[in-house]
């Protein structure tokens, strides 16, 4: 039994693969038959891994939740900035800049738009909550936007892991909030053709919420919010560190 | 091949990040400034370049696929690294702070949607 423990240790990424296709597997399962496709599997299982996380951090100790115990310090390599930031990069290729441009000036604003309007919102809340530092409070702000905004922002200006945690925490409520409330408001918000998911797609920037939300409104506006949604988390990267991070910085020497 | 694919993402991303870097350096914050959203932009421009497109055969281009289809897997594991021991102390904020953002955005679409229309007549 200890060998076979010390071979899962040494082999420690490998072993990452095996726990990460499990807690998907289980999640997939769970969202088919428990939650019957009213939530993600995605979603589930970055719900399950923040929870692991937290026991990691309760057994281990540290700062790296889970990755803290030896047996699954894969992950810590896996969900590391270096692949993190690789496949990030490898979801733009889904994208067409001749679709984008079909999409309108609308489509490309909403996009925008939908990063700075998340971003004001989570700082303010931020500040709310008695945060006084511009990189907390813009690692939160971009975690408003997306789980992936909020970390990279934070790995950017250098962040406390409890505050990347937080805004990994902020965007995880926003999808799946995305996820359940948007069957339900389609309606009241007009979302019922291409161009509205376009927009739709741009504000909302989560991309496994906005791809489960439309499929649950209507499958047809999927590609429509997918295809704007696929550069927000782009759009976040490239403004939260920079442009946003700095008007934190500016509005912080007025006050 | 596959690892053509691979390599030009690659790339791609090494080219962002040493630009957004240099970036940084260059309006003096002390960070990577953009280094993956220009990475981004540099695949999507590289990926629709007619020259390239001999890069992109399905073999080629199934080792981009492949990354794009692990990002979920790899935010799972992601989650799994953060020290939420340290965020539960304070955990109203993230829930706010979503449900706000949410709110936000959801009230703005039909507002866009108006100015889109009215943009197409």
């Amino acid at each position: 039994m200890s060998t076979v423990v010390a071979l899962l240790e040494a082999n420690s990424l490998v072993t990452a693969f095996v726990v990460v296709a499990l807690i998907l597997a289980a999640s997939n399962w769970l969202a088919t038959r428990i939650f019957r496709g009213q939530v993600h599997g995605s979603a589930i299982a970055i719900t399950v891994g923040l929870l692991l996380a937290y026991w990691g951090g309760l057994v281990g100790g540290g700062s790296k939740g889970l990755a803290d115990i030896s047996f699954f310090s894969g992950l810590g390599v896996l969900g590391g900035a270096m692949f993190r930031d690789f496949a990030i990069v490898a979801t733009a290729f889904g994208a067409e800049l001749d679709a984008l441009k079909r999409a309108g000036w609308v489509g490309a604003m909403s996009v925008v738009l939908g990063v700075i309007l998340s971003f004001v919102v989570g700082a303010v809340v931020a500040v709310g909550f008695g945060f006084t530092d511009a990189v907390s409070i813009s690692t939160i702000g971009a975690g408003a936007a997306t789980y992936i905004v909020g970390p990279v922002t934070g790995t950017a200006l250098g962040a406390d892991s409890g505050v990347v945690a937080l805004s990994v925490a902020a965007g995880l409520v926003k999808a799946i909030l995305v996820m359940v409330a948007t069957p339900l408001v389609a309606k009241r918000i007009g979302l019922d053709n291409p161009q509205s998911a376009l927009i739709y797609g741009g504000l909302m920037g989560t991309t496994s919420g906005v791809a489960a939300g439309l499929a649950a409104t209507d499958p047809k506006l999927v590609p429509y919010g997918a295809m704007t949604a696929t550069f927000y988390t782009g759009v976040g990267c490239l403004l939260a560190p920079s442009l946003l991070y700095l008007a934190v910085l500016y509005l912080q020497q007025l006050f | 091949m596959v690892i053509y694919g691979v390599g030009l993402l690659a790339a791609c991303m090494l080219v962002g990040v040493i630009l957004g870097d240099l970036l940084g350096q260059l309006i003096g914050v002390q960070a990577n400034v953009g280094g993956v959203g220009i990475a981004m932009l540099l695949l999507i421009w590289v990926t629709n370049a007619s020259r390239f497109k001999v890069l992109l055969e399905p073999p080629t281009s199934s080792g981009i696929n492949f990354w794009s289809a692990m990002y979920i897997p790899i935010v799972i594991a992601m989650a799994a690294k953060q020290n939420v021991v340290a965020a539960v102390s304070s955990g109203w904020l993230a829930v706010i702070a979503g449900v706000a953002a949410v709110a936000v955005s959801f009230a703005m679409i039909p507002l866009l949607a108006r100015l889109g229309r009215s943009a197409d007549e």
